[in-house]
Formats: structure tokens, C-alpha cells, sequence
């Protein structure tokens, strides 16, 4: 290990942004296989499931990219707080109050003209979330209590509050379930089979809705906000080195709780989708388990909307796809698509650094030598 | 006499509920002191919940689960090693990855194995831990006072609440009265002194994070084969955070973290009480409220509203040797 030092400014970009995550996605996913074989199935047929039930036909793309767009706000979620060096793992009960948000909001003033009233539920998702997310800031930054455990103990609460509410308070009382009654139907966002059938195509039920647009645009938001601001920069400084950002003038205090606002709002937006996209109404529990994967996305988009795009991508393949495994196979429940997640935050998260020295220095080598040649 | 009996129910309770904090505080004490950041306690809880349960279903004997729990803990905390010692991966990261992962793969391989509802078979009386009943409590319970204190808050508990107190001391005089809890200690505060004196940073941590392995088995297990009689899905619940939370609040010391657990335990054995129950003025707390005791509670501890937690001085940070 120690003759491996490599001189970082030589390494050129694809091999430590492309190669090396590559390499540690493909370790993930032979684990991933290993766990599906003690599970008592074939892993190879797994893997053709999951590309035809996520490719082989339109209806079940069009969840893939439905899914695709709930991981693109959650993964933008933590990789914002990421940037300052915070963890937040509440992704998942930010994205349940950022869901009363947005049901609030587009109850209430439903009778605006249809694009404020879908402007102001995003706002409402946006602020919800970022409000969930402002106390553990505020406690990290004034108190020090660390934002992992103040996060989780928050998704609790947040599950406990928004029963509370569901069951008490907001339930539709004609239904024995604890969810809401339905937005009124002018204010849903438009679905695809919407648009597909203005083009002609008739397709089956879909979720995939115009909140995937939101996601794309989230993205440049989220770019042109954490790398081209000057707000962005502090917070990166912020998250690099803290004393030195002191130093140079800069408030962290301010800095996390801008980030985890801005992280929680993200994560918020997940309301977006659910409510005003698909089901129209809160059901209990609706994030089921979408904040958690945001992690997983953001670490292996390494952080960057250029990566997570196709890290979101690729964990709408795996729920979707996987869902096709779990109605073919009866020993595989999506509780082993849990344990994936968990194995590719393992190896692209924590273990990146496995085999990157000799990745990097085999590549350095290489090129040296074609220069020499 | 109704009062006291209460009481004492209530008394015995917090021991119980407090029983895998108590573990997984004491193993997150390990752990931390030595300088690595440990959430992932929550993850191996589960996971020994799990080993332990199948364990001692096919091997029919919870000692046997107990001894596989254990190693599989042991390797987990290893696992742990690997990514943020030596590899010196993020470490928080390394935790939320094993917690992931283990909430999955328990769920998974539960259904796998026996059937979609994710839970393991019921043990029967072999193949769990019992209630021990200490020697004359049935004797000594009509006697005021002691016999409540011996019969109903002493006795009958199962073998691992009596393991976890008595941990206390032993881990207190581990870490605090040894020179393996000196070099724990230092290792945790200034890796490089350490290393200058010639002790080997990396073998310290690895040998606290075994330690920590063996001690959140017992949590797991307490929680599967002797509570309860079977493994389900996430049924640790947040106490690995909870100790967590405790072990901090209790400044990365076993004697106040034991006191954290405790309040914990209480407020949980409070909360089952108070569901359904009209309070004066108030009325009828909304029970989702009253489940949310314990997390409330964790948040405006750790907001340390009782003093400022110090954390070890190196903690979170790996340790790279210079050249």
C-alpha cells in the first residue's frame, strides 16, 4: 500500500469521478448478489427482471422515471448539507412535513388560477421541510448537538406528529384509514399519460408527472446555488475547514442553518410529487423510506447534480425493476433492495477509498508511459 | 400499598426497558473513547436481535444464539474498522451504510427464510432465556418494604439486566483504572502522543470496536430471546441512538451514562402507563404524543440544556501516520 503514493494533480478526472465509482458500484452489486443467492434465488435472473421490469415496456420506464425524480430531490437533499459537512439523515420526515405542506397550501387556496396555486404548494413542500430541518440546524450549530442523532429522533417525531394529525385532525372522516381527502381534480399536476396522450401514444396508469420537470430544474438549482453563489462558497469554506472560514470572516452559524434549510426544502419537494402528482391526498407513511436512499444517491453521485442525476437514475431502476423481482421471486421482498442501498453507501461512501490508490496509480502509470513513448 | 406495588412495577420496568441501553451505551463508550464515532450501535443491535433468534431456533439453545450473535457483532464492528480505520472512509458514513444495510438484510432474510411477514418462528422454553427467580422471593414478599424492593424490583428479571449493571463497574474499571483503558483514553484524545509512544493506534481501535461488538450482542439478544420470543422488522427502535444520545449526555462516562439509560428507561415505562390515562387539568394525551416521549426527550438532552458534552478530542478524525 505505501509505494502506491499517487500525485493527485496527475490523476485526470474520468478515473477518479468515473473509474473508481464504477468500479465500487460493481462491488456493491456482486455483494448484492451474494445476499440474493443465500436468499435462495438466482441473482442473474434478478438482474433480468430488473431491466425489463424498469425498460422492457413504457408503463414501467415511466415509473422508473417516477421514481427517478423522489431520489433526485432527496439525494440533492443531503448532498447540499453534505457540502457543509453536515449529515442530515431527516430526509424522510422533512419529506413528510414538506407533504402537509404542500397538502395544506394547495386545500386552501384552491381556488387561485392553477399555476399560483402550484407555485405556492411548492413553496409551502419547500418551507415545511426547511422548517423540519431549522431546529436540529439550530441545535447542531448553537448547541452541538450532533445533527445525525437530532435528525433521526425528528423522523420519529415526525411520523408520531403526522399520525397524530392523520388519525385526529385532517382525516377524511368518510374513510376508516387515516389519510386526507382528495385535492380537488383541476389542481393535479398533469401526468404523463396527459401529455403521451396529446402525442398520440396511449400508455397505462402511470405516476411519472410533471414534478420530474421540478426535479431536472432542482438540479440547476442546486448547481448554480452550492457552485457559482458566493453564499455556496461560504458554505463549502464552512464545511472544509471550519476555523479557517471563521477566520476569513465567514458566520457558520448562518451557514448551517442556510444548508439545512435549503436541504430540508429539497427533501420537502418530495411532496410535491406524492401529493400533487399521484395519490392527491397524505396516506401515512408516504416517504417510505425515500429520504433514507437520498444518502445513497448522494454518495454515489459523489455529492455533484452531474452525478446524481444518473445515481437517481439508477436507484429508479433498482425500485422499480425491483419490484418486478419481488412480484417474480417469493424470496426476494424489497427489503433486500434496503440492504443494496445500504451495501452502495458501504462501498461508494465509506470504502471509496478501497481500491482507488491502485486504480489511480495503475491509470497514472499508464499514461506516463504513453507520454514516454 | 396499591401505591407502592405501582411503584415498584414501575421501578421494575425502567430496569428492563434500560437493559439494552445500558449495553449499547457501554459499547458505544468503547468505541468513542477511542476515538471512532459509532451510530452504527442501532444497525448491530438489530443484528444480533436477529443472529440471536435464529440462533437459538436451529441450534436450540439461546447461549449458543447469544456466542453467534456476538461473533457476527463482532465482525460487523470490524467491518466498521476496516472502512474508517483503516481505510479511513468517513465514519459516519461507515455507520449509516451498516445501519442500511442491516435493516434490509435482517427484513430480507426473515422473509427469506420464513416467510413474508418478516419475522422469525417463536421460540419455545428452550430456546430462550427464562425469568430468574432469585432464592426466596416468593418467601419474602410479604415483609414491607424489603420484600417489595427483593421480590418485585430485585428479582425475576432475565439474566441480562443483571449482566448490564453489572457491566457498569466493570467497564468503569476498564477504561478508567487500567493501563488498556489508559491507552483507550489516549488513543481517543491524541492518537499521535500515542503513537510517538510506541503504541499501535490502529490494533487500540480495532481492539475497542471488538469490545463494543461483544457488548451490543448482549442488547440484541436481551431484545429477541428474552423479551421477546422472536425477531421482527426494526425491532430495535431507535435504542441504538437513544444509548447513544444517553452515552453523551453522560459525557463518555459510564457511571453518568448509566443514569441517562435509566431516565430513558423511565420515561418508556412512564409513556406505557400513561396511554389511555386522564390527567388532571390536561385530560387525555394524545397517545402518538406520549410515543414520542423518549425521542423528545433524547433531542433536549443532547441540546445539552444540563451542561455542554465534551467529546473525546480525536474523535471522527482517522488516523494517518506520518511518514
Amino acid at each position: 500500500m505505501s509505494n502506491l503514493v499517487v500525485d493527485k494533480s496527475k490523476v485526470p478526472w474520468w478515473v477518479s469521478n468515473v473509474i473508481v465509482p464504477l468500479v465500487n458500484l460493481t462491488l456493491a452489486l456482486l455483494v448484492s448478489g451474494l445476499f440474493i443467492f443465500i436468499a435462495g434465488e438466482n441473482p442473474i435472473e434478478a438482474v433480468k427482471l430488473i431491466i425489463y421490469g424498469s425498460f422492457g415496456y413504457i408503463q414501467g420506464f415511466a415509473y422508473t422515471l417516477y421514481y427517478t425524480t423522489n431520489f433526485i430531490f432527496t439525494g440533492l437533499a443531503f448532498a447540499v448539507a453534505f457540502h457543509c459537512r453536515l449529515f442530515n439523515i431527516g430526509g424522510e420526515g422533512q419529506a413528510y412535513i414538506g407533504g402537509l405542506g404542500v397538502f395544506l397550501v394547495a386545500i386552501n387556496l384552491s381556488f387561485l388560477p392553477i399555476p399560483i396555486v402550484w407555485l405556492l404548494s411548492i413553496c409551502g413542500a419547500f418551507l415545511f421541510g426547511a422548517a423540519w430541518a431549522y431546529i436540529p440546524a439550530y441545535l447542531q450549530s448553537k448547541r452541538g448537538s450532533h445533527v445525525v442523532i437530532t435528525t433521526i429522533m425528528f423522523n420519529f417525531i415526525a411520523s408520531s406528529l403526522m399520525i397524530f394529525l392523520l388519525v385526529d385532525v385532517i382525516r377524511d372522516t368518510n374513510q376508516m384509514a387515516p389519510h386526507t381527502v382528495k385535492l380537488p381534480e383541476e389542481i393535479w399536476l398533469p401526468s404523463f399519460e396527459a401529455f403521451s396522450g396529446i402525442l398520440g401514444i396511449k400508455i397505462r396508469y402511470s405516476p411519472l408527472n410533471l414534478t420530474f420537470l421540478l426535479a431536472i430544474a432542482s438540479l440547476f438549482f442546486v448547481w448554480f446555488l452550492v457552485w457559482k453563489t458566493k453564499w455556496g462558497y461560504e458554505m463549502r469554506a464552512v464545511g472544509h475547514n471550519t476555523q479557517a472560514a471563521i477566520y476569513a470572516g465567514i458566520s457558520p452559524h448562518k451557514n448551517i442553518i442556510i444548508a439545512m434549510c435549503i436541504s430540508g426544502g429539497l427533501a420537502g419537494l418530495l411532496g410535491v410529487n406524492e401529493i400533487l402528482g399521484v395519490s392527491h391526498k397524505i396516506q401515512a407513511g408516504f416517504p417510505a423510506g425515500y429520504g433514507f436512499t437520498g444518502i445513497a444517491v448522494a454518495l454515489m453521485g459523489r455529492n455533484h447534480p452531474i452525478g446524481i442525476l444518473p445515481a437517481a437514475f439508477l436507484f429508479g431502476i433498482l425500485y422499480q425493476g425491483g419490484s418486478e423481482v419481488t412480484f417474480e421471486m417469493p424470496n426476494i421482498t424489497r427489503y433486500m433492495f434496503v440492504a443494496v442501498q445500504g451495501l452502495i453507501i458501504l462501498f461508494s461512501g465509506a470504502l471509496e477509498n478501497l481500491f482507488r490508490p491502485q486504480i489511480e496509480s495503475f491509470f497514472v502509470r499508464r499514461l506516463n508511459r504513453e507520454v514516454n513513448a | 400499598m396499591e401505591f407502592l406495588s405501582d411503584i415498584a412495577s414501575l421501578i421494575n420496568s425502567t430496569l428492563r426497558i434500560s437493559t439494552p441501553l445500558v449495553f449499547a451505551a457501554m459499547a458505544g463508550i468503547f468505541a468513542e473513547r477511542s476515538g471512532v464515532i459509532d451510530f452504527s450501535l442501532e444497525g448491530k443491535m438489530l443484528m444480533a436481535a436477529f443472529v440471536a433468534a435464529v440462533g437459538s431456533y436451529y441450534l436450540g439453545n439461546p447461549w449458543l444464539g447469544l456466542l453467534l450473535a456476538i461473533i457476527v457483532c463482532v465482525c460487523l464492528s470490524m467491518l466498521h474498522g476496516f472502512a474508517s480505520v483503516t481505510h479511513k472512509g468517513d465514519q459516519v458514513v461507515s455507520c449509516v451504510a451498516i445501519n442500511i444495510l442491516i435493516i434490509g438484510l435482517t427484513t430480507a432474510l426473515a422473509a427469506a427464510w420464513f416467510g413474508q411477514a418478516g419475522l422469525t418462528p417463536t421460540l419455545n422454553e428452550d430456546q430462550r432465556f427464562l425469568e430468574i427467580h432469585l432464592p426466596f422471593a416468593d418467601a419474602l414478599r410479604d415483609i414491607p418494604v424489603i420484600g417489595t424492593l427483593y421480590s418485585d424490583i430485585l428479582s425475576g428479571h432475565y439474566v441480562f439486566v443483571y449482566l448490564a449493571y453489572l457491566s457498569v463497574p466493570l467497564v468503569f474499571w476498564i477504561v478508567f483504572k487500567t493501563s488498556f483503558g489508559l491507552r483507550l483514553r489516549a488513543v481517543g484524545e491524541n492518537p499521535s502522543a500515542v503513537d510517538t509512544a510506541g503504541i499501535n493506534v490502529f490494533t487500540m481501535r480495532y481492539k475497542a470496536l471488538a469490545i463494543n461488538g461483544v457488548l451490543i450482542a448482549f442488547a440484541g439478544a436481551h431484545l429477541s430471546t428474552a423479551v421477546n420470543a422472536n425477531f421482527f422488522r426494526e425491532m430495535s427502535a431507535g435504542r441504538g441512538y437513544l444509548a447513544l444520545a444517553a452515552m453523551i449526555f453522560g459525557k463518555w462516562h459510564p457511571k453518568t451514562a448509566l443514569i441517562a439509560c435509566l431516565l430513558f428507561g423511565f420515561t418508556d415505562a412512564l409513556q406505557i402507563r400513561l396511554q389511555g390515562v386522564e390527567l388532571p387539568a390536561i385530560g387525555e394525551i394524545p397517545v402518538q404524543l406520549i410515543q414520542a416521549l423518549p425521542y423528545i426527550l433524547t433531542v433536549v438532552l443532547l441540546a445539552g440544556f444540563v451542561g455542554k458534552a465534551i467529546a473525546p478530542n480525536a474523535i471522527g478524525q482517522p488516523y494517518i501516520k506520518e511518514r
